[in-house]
């Protein structure tokens, strides 16, 4: 989260709504570990990453439905074994969760 | 202050702090942040949660460790407390001081390597006792230029560096090398590279070993010559070649290219 810092402070000064995607958890084979983090404001600006980018579009849109009060806070599953409606996995075969939230505290 | 402003602040300063959130369970979103011998601040809705969540946090931190824990809702921990009892699972992410870099010689490959080491977020030292190559001016990239002899520094700090951290002597010079190297097996460090041809390690071995250093647990910690065997040419190449060796001595891979081998990428 460190790297998103400077443009979360930038966003909470101008007012922007922004929502927060962290990794905790990664079975089996996954690009990037727990904390990787990345960050999407209500005007759609992104900053970070949490995989080596098979995931990071459907994670926007996650983020905007939070943002638009289109689902709460919570985990977000990306993988082979997911059985929930997410249609992406990564590339490398394994499973990330992402806890998704506002950036508001 | 917000707790965010408070995160923020530690995280820049490199200081270390741990933010506890909840993710699943009663509460999804509630905060605390853990601070070494400080008060934490937030909360995850119950104090009996976040007193037990405070100690595990700076255990995390203390390992600069990042997961999931699972708790009862009043902080149980053990399985027969948590038997029938709804859950609450609690993301602790630590951010611990980031990880030192030690190079000793003020060099052509120093400054190079100070770069990459950078790029992987250590922090690093310069240390070399020549006063007209060991500037800030040559050096810019480097947290901290020192110059003076190895012993003063390791008798000052040695005890900071662990496993997590690298010292990489590049000067060539026995009067230097040779206390670098006492230095650094004195110290509980993860890494000691040190530079040479085959022919200077063979001499400094010797070199060492009229200086008592004679010790199979010790000679085998010295990764000497530096570095993995990239063909690396110039002190770029070598800076990568040094920090791929840190990388593959940390995770305990053997370095070879992945498409010949088997298995997960990513263990």
């Amino acid at each position: 989260m460190k790297e998103l810092l400077d443009d979360l402070d930038r966003w909470r000064t101008a007012g922007n709504r922004v929502a927060l995607a962290r990794v905790v958890d990664v079975e089996g084979s996954g690009p990037r570990g727990p904390g990787a983090a990345m960050a999407v404001s209500l005007e759609g600006e992104v900053v970070g990453s949490v995989s080596g980018g098979c995931v990071e579009g459907a994670v926007v849109t996650e983020a905007l439905s939070l943002l638009h009060g289109e689902r709460e806070p919570g985990i977000v599953t990306f993988g082979y074994s997911d059985d929930e409606a997410f249609a992406v996995g990564l590339t490398c075969g394994g499973t990330i969760r992402l806890f998704i939230e506002e950036f508001n505290w | 202050m917000t707790l965010s402003n408070r995160l923020s602040e530690r995280v820049r300063s490199g200081d270390p702090v741990a933010l506890a959130t909840v993710i699943e369970g009663e509460g999804v979103g509630n905060h605390l942040l853990i601070i070494p011998g400080e008060e934490s601040d937030g909360s995850l809705g119950h104090p009996d949660l976040d007193r037990v969540v405070h100690r595990d946090g700076l255990a995390e931190l203390e390992a600069g460790r990042s997961g999931i824990r699972t708790y009862g809702p009043e902080g149980q921990t053990t399985p027969e407390d948590l038997e029938g009892t709804p859950t609450v699972r609690v993301f602790v992410e630590s951010w611990a001081p980031p990880p030192q870099m030690w190079i000793f010689g003020a060099v052509d490959f120093t400054a190079a390597l100070a770069r990459v080491a950078k790029i992987l977020g250590y922090r690093v030292l310069v240390c070399d006792a020549r006063e007209i190559f060991a500037t800030g001016r040559r050096f810019p990239m480097a947290d901290e230029v020192r110059v003076t002899w190895p012993s003063p520094v390791f008798d000052e700090r040695g005890e900071t560096l662990g496993p997590r951290d690298a010292v990489c002597i590049l000067t060539h010079d026995p009067k230097f090398d040779v206390p670098a190297v006492q230095g650094a097996l004195a110290t509980r460090v993860g890494y000691i590279g040190v530079m040479g041809s085959r022919t200077t390690h063979e001499r400094r071995l010797e070199r060492l070993a009229e200086a008592g250093i004679t010790s199979n647990h010790d000679l085998e910690r010295l990764m000497s010559p530096i570095g993995l065997d990239l063909g690396a040419r110039t002190p770029e190449e070598t800076a990568i070649s040094i920090c791929a060796e840190i990388i593959a001595n940390r995770t305990g891979r053997t370095a070879s290219r992945l498409r010949t081998g088997s298995g997960p990428i990513h263990p």
